[in-house]
């Protein structure tokens, strides 16, 4: 079967990242004058030459985006299932050797999460869970997408890759979308960056929402976690997946997220950081090169940042975000434990009570630290301020199966 | 303003409209502003997706953009995009109907959320089971006379053939098929997207469309209600015209004086 792995290998990237180096102020004129852009002229927009010229690529950007999706902003919520894992990834705070404190929410703790996260007005919710096939399965995942599948009008996902079988099962229970960020699309970083567990399968990974979309997911998410290598030729592969997708899974609402390591558990330092200026830069360039593609700012970024970045190109956003499973209400705090070497491993009352954030919210760890902690109505409050509609709705369940 | 009451009314499924200038409701700034839109539009239909609205009848304030449009001063025209097929536009539209908005549907069932162009095959399937359950049924189709002709043979009681996809601005691309669709039709043909100048849904009512469909140049306008007033009065403009007969266009010049004018 074709699938995007053979593409990714024949593009030119020594070519592109050459050119995303070192284009000159002319090319990138010429590049930023175009109706439709090709790989080519993505890099000549990712260019210092381009980072120079930003603000005329930040007017471009806008235009385009409120052609296209007018002047609304969608906002969603992750809701965390379980922060068990058994992969080692250097950047992430789950990263199974991390001491961390682990919860799996069951049924009655999953209920009260989505009930918290409508009251605060999320009729869109993603479901992150560790990759755990003992803590979470196929079976339990489709249990809880099922239980809000009424409460909620859109059911996202974004859990460790499942074959074609599974996904389909969990389309039947009322899942539409399914994210999964290659994280680095650089072979060697990747590499280096998962030392254990089957996440360190590249080329499996790359395939996951082609395998996602065959099975029924009507909305597909990818990224590149910047931060771990080059973020010019993340960039371009983020680009080049996306215009992948677009052709072969045609029905497919395509999302592109754009975050940025944060601090997590195990204190990993970033080899190749992105700086705020370039952000703003990546986003207008995946814009141009994407006109329709949803481009998605989470909480990981601070408010600062987010609020100047709903004018440029952003069309969806997370708001009020927790990492941690409970973190909304606090649910499954009496059952944390550690999971050393896949054995669950008590955490006595009292040092639960030392580690505990307060009387309501979760204590179980968090993925990594959110750095924009506005509420979801004070995030809504904003966008309104700045002359654009929080869309909370924007699909319904009776387009799910 | 003041055509307005001179231009000929149109009906569809035996109601009568005096404005010509449909509107949508997607992609305002905040719903206010689409409310002020649609006032300074003299719309009399504006159509709503259903996606974006309260379908459990809890009066969801997280889905509320039905509260921002005035059921007596407009009817609302429900839509279905984002199905996917005939069976997802299907229960859309049973499902809106249970909800207590009118039965009229405007079927769209665009399955490339890009280019939002339609699915012929899904949308006249849709259309055959829908009309038979008493909808009025208004689907929106690529500007393919065939098409046309087949989904009024299945009762559609408009067409609304795209002038160009959805968003794009780019008036009518489809000029020479939406001839050909308004010389065959036997219900009123609207048309619908792509119109982004006021000068674009003029044209297309001077070629004898019924109405004009228009959401993104008027929702995205630094202005929308001065955008929705300059619609409104190309529209009537373009009617006005359509009505008092326009004159040919021809390979060279004529004098308005002709040289035999003296023989008749």
């Amino acid at each position: 079967m074709v699938s995007f792995v053979d593409e990714f290998r024949q593009l030119p990237w020594r070519s592109l990242g050459e050119r995303a180096r070192t284009a000159s102020t002319a090319a990138v004129r010429a590049s930023l004058g175009r109706g439709t852009l090709d790989l080519t002229d993505l890099a000549h927009l990712l260019s210092p030459a381009a980072g120079d010229g930003l603000e005329a690529l930040g007017r471009r950007s806008q235009a385009l985006t409120r052609q296209r999706f007018g002047k609304v902003i969608r906002l969603f919520a992750p809701l965390y299932l379980s922060n068990e894992c058994i992969n080692n990834c250097r950047y992430c705070g789950f990263s199974r050797d991390n001491p961390i404190l682990r919860v799996t929410l069951e049924r009655a703790d999953v209920v009260r999460e989505g009930r918290a996260l409508r009251a605060q007005g999320f009729r869109h919710v993603l479901l992150v869970a560790g990759e755990h096939p003992k803590f979470v399965s196929q079976g339990y995942l489709a249990e809880c997408v099922g239980l809000l599948h009424g409460e909620f009008s859109s059911v996202a996902l974004e859990v460790g890759p499942l074959d074609a079988d599974d996904y389909r099962r969990l389309v039947m229970a009322g899942a539409d979308g399914l994210v999964v960020y290659q994280e680095t699309y650089d072979r060697d970083v990747y590499g280096a960056m998962h030392t254990a567990g089957p996440k360190r399968n590249f080329d499996g990974r790359l395939e996951t929402p082609e395998r996602a979309y065959a099975a029924g997911f009507r909305r597909l998410g990818i990224g590149a976690l910047y931060g771990l290598a080059d973020w010019r030729s993340e960039a371009i592969a983020v680009a080049a997946h996306a215009a992948y997708l677009l052709r072969h899974c045609w029905k497919a609402a395509l999302t592109v997220s754009v975050p940025r390591l944060r601090p997590c558990a195990g204190e990993f330092a970033p080899p190749a950081p992105l700086g705020d200026r370039e952000l703003v830069q990546l986003v207008c360039a995946l814009r141009l090169f994407l006109p329709d593609v949803g481009l998605v700012l989470s909480t990981r970024e601070p408010a600062r940042l987010r609020d100047g970045m709903i004018p440029l190109g952003i069309t969806l956003m997370s708001a009020g975000s927790h990492t941690e499973p409970g973190g909304y209400t606090g649910a499954g705090r009496e059952r944390v434990h550690r999971t050393p070497r896949g054995r669950t491993v008590p955490v006595t009352a009292s040092a639960r009570e030392w580690v505990s954030g307060g009387e309501r919210g979760g204590i179980a760890t968090g993925q990594f630290q959110i750095a924009d902690e506005r509420s979801a109505a004070e995030v809504g409050a904003l966008i309104r301020r700045l002359g654009y509609e929080p869309v909370w709705k924007d699909w319904d369940a009776a387009l799910t199966a | 303003m003041f055509m307005s009451v001179r231009n000929q009314p149109w009906r569809v499924a035996g109601r009568e409209f005096q404005s010509r200038l449909i509107l949508g409701t997607g992609k305002f700034a905040s719903p206010e502003s689409m409310r002020e839109a649609l006032l300074a539009s003299g719309a009399e239909l504006v159509t709503v997706a259903l996606r974006r609205a309260d379908l459990s009848g809890s009066r969801d304030p997280f889905a509320n953009i039905l509260e921002f449009i005035d059921a007596q001063r407009y009817l609302i025209l429900p839509n279905t995009s984002g199905a996917l097929n005939a069976a997802e536009a299907v229960r859309l539209a049973r499902l809106a109907a249970a909800a207590g908005l009118p039965k009229w549907i405007k079927l769209e069932i665009h399955p490339d959320p890009r280019y939002l162009l339609p699915d012929p095959i899904e949308t006249l399937a849709a259309t055959q089971t829908l009309v038979q359950e008493g909808f009025v049924v208004l689907p929106y189709i690529n500007a393919d006379p065939v098409l046309a002709k087949r989904l009024q043979e299945a009762g559609a009681a408009t067409v609304m053939p795209l002038g160009s996809p959805i968003g794009s601005n780019r008036g009518l691309q489809t000029r020479d098929q939406l001839h050909i669709i308004l010389e065959q039709a036997t219900v009123p043909v609207v048309v619908d997207a792509g119109l982004g100048a006021p000068s674009h849904a003029a044209e297309a009512v001077e070629m004898g469309a019924a109405a004009v469909l228009v959401n993104t140049a008027i929702a995205v306008a630094r202005d929308p209600v001065r955008m929705a007033e300059a619609f409104r009065a190309a529209v009537e403009a373009g009617r006005a015209a359509y009505e008092s007969g326009l004159p040919e266009p021809q390979g060279m010049a004529s004098p308005t004086s002709p040289l035999t004018g003296f023989l008749d």
